[in-house]
């Protein structure tokens, strides 16, 4: 029972060195300032534009009822997808037991906890009444998917965050005597969220157990919260929505744009956070990796999502693709699917494009592509109902977002910044003490294991 | 027991045995005639004030909820005023023994827009906001274009009310899809599911929402309007309750719309007054549903648009612009 870990003098070293490495950025300095003061000052005005939402009614945004989702729900849909990168890095490639992905598996949670949590905000941003939320718990009913997806995500973002926070009390432990300079609070928080955590063999075995069970639960959730989206639109007998591969279609659709953001991440804490030793070259190269192969799965995804009622051609179809791939929405289309799924996939494929700086440009792309394509699932086959629009202005006929709505969007991207940035810059980035277990592992002569 | 008793009496002398029944008789006789009395009295007496209530007040004939005529005074009497909680319970509920069902002859429209206007007036709605509205359709290049009004098609499998997360929306027993706007989220998600358009958004203020301030909701007429809310054809189910055709079918001057009850097997041309048996009109017009693919089951039938009364003239088309506030 009294067997801890990191108690001689070379484990302390190793502890030592590492945790100054990544300690060094969780200080209150005045790039921390700056940036949250301009996250602040951007939020603060994009939510005046919410206020006048709220003021005036959904009248503001280019909804009208032909189209009546739009931006905010090609948002959310974009979120949660994004979000699903926690359960793919840590729970997908950890229990396979790739080692490389030890280093990142703590930002991929933590863009899963921004994404999922601020999903939540801009489906509320959605609703013209936020008041009336509670009756989805007085009156909820079952049958409706809405109430399905209020569940699920609700359940992943708290699977996340004990995913996110589980395997950091040991982190918390080592770095809570290291904090000379930092503020006060923050080290009374890491005092009081290490639970006295005593690096005991014991304790270690019961987290790594629970973590462990986390890890397969936040799979089927994981899986829940995606398809349950696409069940929002595939529930309706809707032309453009109306698929049987859905669900699938969008949980890979997921992946891609999960592992664009998390490329974007670990390349910003690599160069800003100086830890090219942790974020080696040769993680971004299997991460790359990991991107050629989901692409490719979303890739035959919209091949059958595409193609297959393309040749066809049943009437609604047909009018929903003509205008997909000819029509008003061509050019988005193809610039989405070239420049954000095709051309990246045939880029990651040349190892020189697997390195941290080709790849960042690439994901930027393919995490935008990512964006416009869940407004190419969500908007066009709104504009075409099987009856005709007739008597109405000719406003209504074509969606076009107006400033109201790109506002309250863009404050939700800026929310999803402020907490990565916050969980990031309060809280050790990397594991410590799995790093350090790591070391310790290849120290380890090859007669053990 | 009488077993018993009979032994008893088998054992007895005759004399009293005769005594015994005559006391029984006796009281068998006082106490009939107490009845009587009492019943009698009693009937005297309400007549009494029968009377008294005829000369003083008089008394009216009212059918019960239960289909009872009876006759009470008339100070009795009191105005009935539906408050909310009432008028959300019937609402919800429907008119018991109720199915109906709405026959649109499309041979016969030629696009007066009179439905649509009566429909917006009792409704509160703008000129480009619709319950009901006559769309031209055309099935293909060589076919004619025709008119057709279009409600809500009331599906007795209705996917705006399967997808609603706090039964917001709900149909009724008397076949009737509903909205209760009282309770709506504005999650729109049951106008991205309605096939047929059916439902619009007030995303503008309603137009008599400040008139409107105080007024009780009533969930058949879907009055007051609410900006935020969302809104769809009721079949005009306050008019039904009191008897009455919807609005859209008695304000239509050409008799497109046949409204009734399908348990009755009968429905009544809004225009002509004219009932006709509803199985016999579906039959032998070719009576036929939007989009009966999707498994929907409109309760709204249409017939073909042969032998049109009318030409088809589109006449000129109406701009529509939105009211800005």
């Amino acid at each position: 029972m009294d067997e801890t870990r990191f108690n001689t003098p070379g484990e302390q070293r190793k502890i030592d060195s590492i945790a100054a490495d990544i300690l060094k950025n969780v200080r209150i300095n005045r790039s921390f300032i700056l940036w949250m003061g301009f996250l602040s000052t951007v939020l603060v005005l994009c939510l005046a534009a919410y206020v006048i939402q709220l003021r005036e009614g959904l009248g503001v945004t280019g909804m009208r009822d032909f189209t009546s989702w739009g931006m905010y729900i090609a948002n959310f849909v974009f979120f949660v997808a994004t979000s699903l990168v926690g359960m793919l890095i840590s729970s997908v490639l950890g229990l396979i037991g790739y080692q490389w992905v030890k280093p990142i598996s703590r930002i991929a949670e933590i863009i899963a906890i921004a994404f999922a949590a601020v999903a939540g905000l801009v489906i509320i941003s959605d609703m013209g009444r936020p008041d009336r939320l509670p009756y989805v718990f007085m009156y909820g009913r079952v049958q409706s998917p809405i109430l399905w997806d209020v569940t699920v995500v609700t359940t992943y973002f708290v699977l996340s965050l004990l995913l996110w926070f589980f395997p950091m009390v040991p982190d918390l432990a080592i770095s809570k005597s290291r904090l000379e300079g930092r503020p006060a609070f923050l080290v009374k928080a890491y005092d009081i969220l290490s639970f006295r955590w005593e690096h005991h063999e014991v304790q270690y075995r019961i987290m790594k157990q629970a973590i462990r069970i986390l890890l397969i639960l936040i799979i089927p959730t994981a899986f829940a919260i995606h398809t349950v989206t696409s069940w929002l639109f595939a529930v309706t007998p809707r032309t453009g929505w109306d698929s049987t591969i859905f669900g699938p279609y969008f949980i890979s659709g997921a992946f891609v744009s999960g592992t664009a953001a998390l490329i974007i991440a670990i390349y910003f804490f690599r160069v800003n956070y100086k830890l090219q030793k942790y974020l080696t070259d040769d993680t971004f190269d299997k991460i790359a990796r990991v991107l050629v192969l989901v692409s490719i799965v979303y890739f035959y995804f919209n091949l059958n999502e595409f193609l297959v009622p393309g040749y066809k051609l049943k009437t609604g179809d047909a009018i929903h693709l003509r205008e997909l791939f000819t029509g008003h929405y061509a050019p988005l289309f193809w610039t989405i699917q070239l420049g954000g799924l095709i051309i990246p996939v045939i880029l990651l494929l040349f190892k020189k494009m697997r390195r941290p700086l080709p790849m960042l440009i690439i994901s930027l792309f393919v995490l935008c592509g990512a964006w416009l394509k869940r407004y190419i699932i969500v908007v066009p086959p709104q504009a075409h109902p099987n009856l005709p629009i007739q008597n109405v202005p000719v406003e209504w006929v074509i969606y076009k977002p107006t400033l109201i709505e790109i506002a309250v969007t863009v404050a939700s991207i800026i929310l999803v910044l402020i907490i990565i940035t916050i969980l990031s810059k309060l809280f050790p980035v990397i594991p410590i003490w799995e790093m350090a277990e790591e070391e310790n592992e290849k120290d380890k002569p090859f007669d053990k294991q | 027991m009488s077993k018993e008793k009979q032994g008893e009496d088998n054992g007895r002398p005759d004399l009293e045995k005769a005594v015994d029944n005559s006391r029984r008789d006796f009281l068998r006789k006082v106490t009939l005639a107490g009845a009587v009395t009492v019943t009698g009295g009693a009937a005297i007496y309400s007549g009494h004030r029968f009377e008294k209530a005829k000369h003083n007040e008089g008394m009216v004939r009212v059918l019960t909820e239960d289909n009872r005529l009876v006759e009470i005074p008339v100070e009795q009497m009191r105005d009935f005023k539906p408050d909310l909680k009432m008028l959300q319970t019937r609402g919800r509920e429907g008119i018991a023994g109720r199915r109906w069902v709405m026959v649109i002859d499309l041979s016969r429209c030629r696009n007066a827009r009179k439905c649509v206007e009566a429909c917006q007036s009792a409704h509160q709605l703008r000129p480009y906001e619709y319950h009901i509205n006559t769309l031209v359709m055309q099935e293909s290049v060589n076919t004619p274009a025709f008119f057709m009004p279009k409600p809500c098609q009331h599906c007795d499998n209705p996917p705006c009310v399967s997808v609603c997360p706090v039964d917001a929306t709900f149909k009724r027993q008397d076949g009737i899809v509903l909205i209760d706007n009282e309770r709506y989220l504005v999650c729109r998600l049951c106008i991205a599911a309605c096939p047929y358009s059916a439902r619009i958004f007030h995303w503008q203020e309603p137009t008599q929402a400040e008139a409107d301030k105080d007024k009780e909701y009533n969930v058949e007429l879907n009055v007051p309007q609410k900006k935020g809310t969302v809104t769809k054809c009721l079949f005009s189910a306050d008019r039904l309750r009191e008897g009455m055709l919807p609005y859209c079918v008695s304000a239509c001057p050409n008799g497109v719309f046949y409204f009734g009850d399908e348990n009755e097997d009968a429905v009544t041309n809004g225009t002509t007054k004219e009932t006709v048996r509803l199985s016999e009109l579906l039959e032998t017009s070719g009576a036929y549903r939007l989009m009966p693919e999707l498994g929907t089951k409109p309760r709204v039938y249409y017939l073909p648009p042969r032998n049109r009364i009318f030409e088809f003239e589109e006449g000129e088309k109406k701009e529509y612009k939105e009211d800005k506030a």
